[in-house]
């Protein structure tokens, strides 16, 4: 049976019905509920919660914890994640998988405690210092907050590399419907190797050696080796875990790309839009890191445009950028310090884009008809007259419209407006130097 | 079908309460729902709202800017998202607290003397049940079944003993809407 669970206490409860049997925390809004919770929750299932003297403390504490092979979770928000920071790194270089969930705000500094999405570049580019990577899982409900978060233990484990839920406020406060009886009956995926890399205080024996948890390589050779066998971790994470979304992208000529909460706007502003009969579709990256580009590159077969909706002053739109490669053009928008973009903001952001569109399209086919005639006319010229002064004169026409017709392909404005000059020019040029035959030929017809 | 609610009030009217109720009953209904409420310093005394929506097909933007149905319990509240309403929408304002107000004419209004109706019942606590219970029949968004069984659940054991004011408050605000 579903209930009815606010996003941070339905991202606690999965984790425990994952196996986390260890919390370390230290509050600050929007994300409290969650160490609330798991208050309440660990010493009822035997597990540790402990709320750290700082955040730093409790990245550390999730080190230790992860480094004796035990499932761990910390969760925090932005200016607290940043904290972190430098725990993080050291967990990826010790190559220990932990769970840290980052219920971002408004910032820089200490911000706001509204929801943003300006932390993307922190998540998906290691944050800390480094050169490393983490994956990172973007929740756009409170279900799927509940099954990413399930997940996220296991993909820790499969890499042995720390998973980051990137939320905002509104994940987390907002309550929705969840399937717990899944949550609470499924199990680990089969694929985990054993943990024999923990540090248990075991006797070491030729098959299980002496296990050390660290991150420091004096020799540059060594730590270089142990670099590239990280490298080899990002990449195999690339090809195997990357999730995305596409809704309504089969036939859509303009493509919105958003993820988490901006999802949700934007997923009832492309309802409106296709009501007024515009073609938009969306794809909703679930995974920030790896960026699903191949997922969307595929929208290029039908897509004219992009639109790339954040709240922050634009991040993900690089991303989307380095996908698209310049083949289209890619526009952003968004709103940021803790500011949530309205319906009615995207649905305008996406009409300026169709209208831009068919304005583009209504250009190509004017230039395809009248080339068309121009190409007509030029024949019936050359078949009638062999004067070469006249076909001298055609072929210049003629080359002035493809030159018209070839800035008309820059789609610009200004470009089509000179265009439509150019060959209504051209036109008329033709039809007068046409006529001019005509009667001097006497009506030969 | 969707309706967006945008419940409003001073914080300890129980508006966020309003709305979970609502949200829940819609959910046990079958349909799809969801529950936001404002998040901030404030608390009691201070502004509180969420916005919940019930629709027949999954849901997009949790965030209500344009309410169906707007819930004020306070008059900075009424001041506040009456202007955001769409033309036929419906109003429910809170008669005990809100006074000489210019009301809208292109919307439905209820007025629900919320505060005078639980002050008779001798339980002010319940003013935010005579507004539910309002809600119910001027939306008919739930079944009055839903809501009771709903509101059971929400009471447990230890406050059953509280259900019958509750739903005295409830059935007093439902017979202002018929």
């Amino acid at each position: 049976m579903k209930k009815l669970l606010k996003g941070n206490e339905a991202i606690a409860e999965a984790a425990i019905q994952a196996g986390c049997r260890f919390f370390f925390g230290y509050p600050i809004t929007p994300q409290n509920q969650i160490p609330e919770y798991m208050s309440k929750r660990m010493p009822q299932v035997g597990g540790c919660f402990l709320q750290a003297e700082s955040e730093v403390a409790a990245i550390n504490m999730v080190y230790g914890a992860a480094g004796s092979g035990a499932r761990v979770m910390t969760s925090s928000s932005s200016p607290g994640i940043s904290l972190k920071q430098e725990g993080i790194s050291y967990i990826v270089g010790a190559e220990l998988p932990c769970v840290i969930v980052n219920m971002v705000r408004g910032g820089p500094g200490l911000g706001g405690i509204q929801p943003a999405q300006s932390d993307y570049y922190q998540a998906t580019r290691g944050g800390g210092h480094g050169d490393y990577r983490m994956c990172v899982l973007a929740p756009s409900s409170v279900q799927e907050a509940v099954d990413l978060t399930q997940d996220a233990f296991d993909i820790a484990d499969r890499y042995r590399n720390p998973v980051m839920i990137l939320g905002d406020g509104l994940i987390g406060q907002m309550m929705e419907p969840v399937d717990m009886d899944r949550a609470s009956n499924r199990a680990p995926a089969a694929d985990l190797p054993e943990k024999t890399w923990a540090a248990v205080g075991h006797v070491p024996t030729a098959e299980r050696p002496r296990a050390i948890i660290n991150s420091l390589y004096i020799d540059p050779t060594v730590l270089e080796k142990h670099c590239l066998k990280l490298e080899e971790k990002y990449k195999a994470i690339a090809a195997a875990e990357c999730r995305w979304q596409a809704e309504m992208t089969q036939d859509a000529e303009i493509v919105v790309v958003a993820y988490g909460t901006t999802s949700r706007v934007v997923r009832s502003a492309m309802r409106k839009c296709r009501e007024k009969g515009v073609r938009v579709g969306m794809i909703r990256p679930i995974t920030l890191w790896p960026f699903p580009s191949a997922a969307l590159r595929e929208t290029l077969a039908t897509a004219r445009a992009y639109l790339c909706v954040e709240m922050s002053t634009g991040q993900m739109v690089d991303d989307v950028r380095l996908a698209i490669n310049g083949e289209r053009p890619v526009s952003f928008y968004g709103r940021t310090g803790g500011m949530v973009p309205t319906v009615n903001d995207v649905v305008d952001e996406i009409l300026k884009l169709a209208r831009q569109q068919s304005f583009g399209a209504q250009v190509d086919d004017a230039v395809r008809v009248v080339g068309e005639r121009l190409d007509a006319l030029g024949k019936k010229i050359d078949a009638k007259l062999n004067d070469p002064e006249v076909v001298q004169k055609a072929e210049r026409l003629k080359k002035q419209a493809a030159d018209a017709a070839n800035a008309a392909a820059d789609g610009l404005a200004k470009g089509a407006t000179l265009l439509a000059q150019g060959l209504n020019k051209a036109a008329q040029a033709i039809k007068s130097e046409f006529d001019r035959d005509d009667n001097a030929k006497g009506g030969e017809e | 079908m969707e309706q967006q609610f945008l419940i409003a009030g001073f914080g300890g009217q129980g508006v966020l309460l309003i709305g979970q109720l609502i949200a829940k009953a819609a959910m046990r209904q079958g349909y799809e729902v969801s529950w936001m409420p404002s998040y901030g310093p404030e608390m009691r005394g201070g502004e509180a709202n969420c916005a919940v929506v019930v629709s027949d097909e999954p849901i997009g933007s949790p965030l209500v800017s344009e309410p169906t149905v707007l819930v004020a319990m306070n008059r900075p509240s009424l001041e506040k998202f009456m202007p955001a309403m769409p033309a036929g929408a419906t109003l429910l304002y809170n008669a005990s607290l809100i006074d000489g107000v210019t009301l809208r004419e292109d919307i439905k209004v209820i007025a629900v003397p919320c505060n005078e109706i639980a002050d008779r019942l001798q339980n002010s606590r319940v003013s935010n049940m005579v507004m539910l219970g309002a809600i119910r029949a001027a939306t008919d968004a739930v079944s009055l079944e839903n809501l009771t069984q709903t509101l059971k659940e929400w009471l447990g054991e230890k406050k059953a003993h509280m259900l019958d004011i509750n739903l005295k408050g409830i059935a007093e605000g439902e017979a202002l809407c018929r």
